[in-house]
């Protein structure tokens, strides 16, 4: 068996109100691929950071060669070897590979940029990892692919690194260029490098990994071999946790109600022949992992974004949306799930932001009536109980939950019949979660219909009639409550590459 | 219904640039020669109506995050194509005063048509609209001087109307209706109201269907109006329009909106604010010239008065900011 090269243990993470890491350990071998699996929130990306030094760890000991090491920046986490290749790179598009490569350590002959000896070198280290890729091409030229490379190949640069972390490597490759990355990695292998492999897809870990952690919620659950496991244990060890609420046991959904919202074959960029109905006073779920596709496909029903192709029908009528004054005009209120960036003026008062999709109603010829809109505002603070001391309060002084309610009373003024709710309960405490859910359910209860997209599996089955599953844009199943499941949902969810 | 009304507590922060007006204006007439009087007070109102025109209408743009960087050349295209018309072209004054904030109406649409629908950066849209008015107002009057009507003209009623009538600053009636009215228009209209919307988060306000390319044509539109009507008060007060001039002058009518409180960043301003800040200004010239200060040293405090004003509008903010407490969405993330 392969020397240990880094050992974390015990380690606990707090923000305020979560408790993010709780006990977590991880354990790397020289040579190894370990995959590091989980939920979105399940608390990889922060076990990740903790190693590279981004946040603290509260508890716990992080061992490299059995000797233990304070990482407290990521300066700290280079000058032991360890490197992160993060999803989004971090490439500057307009400057050449090797300039990419050498940023900020460039060869000097005095106090010029020595340029021949930088290519040079660049060559070197491209042609030693045998990359076929030109110093001086621009990197923004190159394919995402071969971009990933160049970063992999800067992060070897450095000449000490042996712990190279990658997150979701293969997300934006096609199926050769992930292969061609695969050939890649098991030459970093037989180098002795350690690398951490954090991906959502299934099939790929079964290729490229020797073992496997699961997250789950903050915790750890266990490490595997892969060879030895089917994709179905993984699942199950994913997903298995205790569900404290009841799921829903049916739907609530009459027989025979009125389908008030039909999408038919949606497609964007991102999104790839959606289609799905919902029903008067329905709750349907989308699930899905992160980059699934869920909240592109709401973007395009309310005409955020341009469709290239498909038919949206509310209340059995084609709808011509083309923007979201379109969208609010047929009915369809979205609740995004970044609400101070797509849903609320903070700077302004929470009477303005309720008024906001109705202002035209509160315009005599000229003049906007502030008594009416105040006395609205002031009628939806009581119903949904939004605490605000008054309707002048500034959107920007309240908590998570009343700046949430605040954008559900908007659209309730609006008298949308359709609301998305995208992601309610985010950054959300217990007790505004539950107040949110019964909001949803009196609203459908009401006969308003409601999509919701979340990723908390929990809180889907509790609140949806029907869950409809999304994986890297294509609907890959619907599911009736009844027949819902963890383990269901996440088979359909996870890509199966 | 009480706690509806909810009462509004006083802002001190906003009586801050009152105060420094008042401050400033005490200061000079302890000390400036001629200051304090009624010509010295006529002087402060006079060098501030056209300047005050521009920065009414610049406020609206300043407030929905964007700039106008064409208002001083508008103005200047403006009130020479008035003059064109009036004495080339043998209009009336009257008739030629109506084209005048028309031109200017023009130029502000085509610099909402730039920045909401072809997305161009309000910076680079109104350099460019800046040099071609300037440009234009030259091409036309074949770079020639023009000419409003001055005292002993048959058509001296221009002046008396628009500058200065026995002795009074008629002028300032007409610089405090427009900011009545542009106040007007900024609180109590869905205008206003979507100006501060879209200022504030563009992208919620086009989420909840507000037409934001529409109504930031329209914003444009306004701020280009004012420019043109500051035309018809330059008119009144210099009589001589040169081509090729005007650019400068709208750094001075951005200069008092920043004074007054409004932010650059968008989503907050007042009208009142922009009014003192040009009063401020004036009153800063007029009584640094009054301290024996030339015009050169005019231009080097008024930096500092800007500057000062935008850095206790950051330290305000910051003090405001300081009470939210960041949850970490992003950290429980994977």
């Amino acid at each position: 068996m392969a020397e240990v090269l880094l050992q974390m243990r015990g380690i606990q993470k707090y923000f305020p109100g979560v408790h993010a890491l709780d006990d977590c350990r991880f354990e790397l071998r020289r040579g190894e691929v370990h995959a590091l699996v989980g939920e979105n929130g399940a608390g990889k990306s922060t076990m990740m950071k903790v190693l590279t030094g981004v946040y603290q760890r509260d508890a716990g000991e992080i061992l490299i060669d059995a000797r233990p090491v304070e990482i407290h920046n990521t300066r700290d986490a280079q000058a032991l070897g360890i490197s992160i290749i993060h999803q989004e790179l971090n490439l500057m598009k307009d400057l050449t590979v090797a300039e990419n490569i050498f940023i900020g350590r460039e060869p000097k002959k005095g106090v010029m940029l020595d340029k021949r000896r930088q290519n040079r070198m660049a060559q070197e280290l491209l042609s030693s990892l045998s990359i076929d890729i030109a110093p001086t091409t621009n990197v923004g030229k190159l394919t995402v692919a071969k971009q990933q490379m160049v970063e992999i190949a800067k992060a070897l640069s450095f000449e000490n690194t042996r712990i190279l972390i990658m997150d979701e490597p293969s997300a934006a490759l096609t199926e050769t260029e992930i292969g061609e990355l695969f050939r890649f990695i098991r030459e970093l292998k037989a180098r002795g490098v350690g690398i951490v492999y954090i991906s959502h897809r299934m099939g790929e870990l079964k290729q490229i990994s020797d073992r496997i952690t699961v997250m789950r919620d903050g915790q750890y659950i266990g490490t595997v071999d892969t060879e030895k496991t089917s994709m179905d244990e993984i699942i199950r060890m994913m997903v298995g946790r205790v569900i404290y609420e009841q799921p829903k046991e049916k739907s609530n959904v009459p027989e025979g109600a009125p389908v008030v919202l039909e999408a038919r074959d949606l497609r964007s960029r991102e999104v790839k022949g959606v289609s799905f109905e919902l029903r008067k006073g329905e709750i349907l779920g989308f699930a899905g992992l992160m980059g699934a596709g869920r909240t592109e496909t709401a973007r395009l029903i309310v005409g955020a974004d341009r469709r290239y192709s498909g038919e949206i029908y509310v209340n059995g009528k084609k709808a011509d949306i083309k923007d979201p004054f379109d969208a609010v005009r047929a009915g369809i209120g979205y609740l995004s799930e970044d609400r101070k960036r797509y849903g609320l003026c903070l700077p302004l008062s929470v009477a303005d932001n309720v008024a906001l999709a109705t202002l035209e109603d509160f315009t005599g010829t000229l003049v906007v009536n502030d008594r009416k809109v105040r006395q609205i505002a002031h009628e939806y603070r009581e119903r949904i109980s939004i605490k605000a001391p008054t309707v002048d309060t500034k959107v920007v002084s309240l908590s998570g939950g009343n700046q949430q309610k605040v954008v559900v009373a908007k659209w309730l003024v609006r008298n949308c019949d359709i609301l998305i709710f995208d992601e309610p309960t985010r950054g959300i405490d217990v007790g505004a979660k539950s107040e949110i859910y019964k909001l949803m359910h009196q609203l459908a209860d009401e006969g308003k219909s409601i999509i919701m997209i979340s990723s908390e599996m929990p809180e889907l089955l509790r609140m949806s009639d029907r869950i409809l599953v999304m994986c890297e844009g294509e609907k890959t199943g619907e599911l009736d409550i009844q027949e819902a499941t963890q383990e269901k949902i996440m088979a359909l969810a996870a890509p199966r590459i | 219904m009480q706690n509806l009304v909810g009462k509004k507590k006083i802002d001190y922060q906003k009586l801050l640039a009152p105060a420094a007006l008042v401050i400033l204006y005490i200061f000079f007439a302890i000390f400036g020669k001629n200051f304090f009087s009624y010509e010295g007070l006529k002087q402060i109102f006079q060098s501030s109506y056209y300047i005050g025109f521009m920065a009414a209408g610049v406020t609206f743009v300043i407030i929905t995050g964007g700039i106008d960087l064409s208002i001083g050349t508008v103005m200047m295209c403006s009130a020479l194509i008035g003059g064109l018309a009036f004495s080339n072209w043998g209009w009336p004054v009257w008739l030629a005063l109506f084209l005048v904030p028309l031109v200017g109406l023009f130029f502000g649409f085509v610099n909402g048509i730039l920045v909401a629908k072809l997305k161009l950066p309000p910076f680079i849209a109104t350099l460019g609209t800046m040099l071609v008015s300037q440009g234009f107002g030259s091409i036309v009057s074949g770079v020639r001087t023009m000419y409003y009507p001055t005292v002993g003209s048959p058509d001296q009623w221009f002046r008396s109307v628009f500058y200065i009538h026995n002795n009074l600053p008629v002028g300032m009636l007409w610089l405090f209706g427009a900011f009545f009215l542009a106040a007007f228009l900024l609180n109590k209209t869905r205008f206003g109201r979507y100006n501060f919307a879209i200022g504030s988060n563009e992208e919620a306000a086009r989420l909840s269907g507000v037409k934001v390319d529409n109504w930031k044509i329209a914003i444009h539109a306004m701020c280009g109006l004012f420019a043109g009507l500051a035309g018809i008060f330059y008119g009144a007060a210099y009589t001589t329009i040169t081509p090729g001039k005007g650019n400068g002058e709208e750094l001075n009518a951005i200069a008092g909106v920043v004074i007054g409180g409004t932010s650059m960043s968008g989503g907050s301003g007042t009208m009142a604010g922009t009014l003192i800040g040009v009063l401020i200004m004036a009153t800063l010239k007029k009584g640094l010239s009054s301290v024996g200060l030339q015009a050169h040293w005019q231009t080097f405090f008024t930096g500092f008065v800007v500057i000062g004003a935008v850095l206790l509008d950051n330290a305000r903010n910051r003090a405001a900011n300081r009470v939210r407490i960041e949850a970490p969405a992003a950290a429980a993330k994977s």
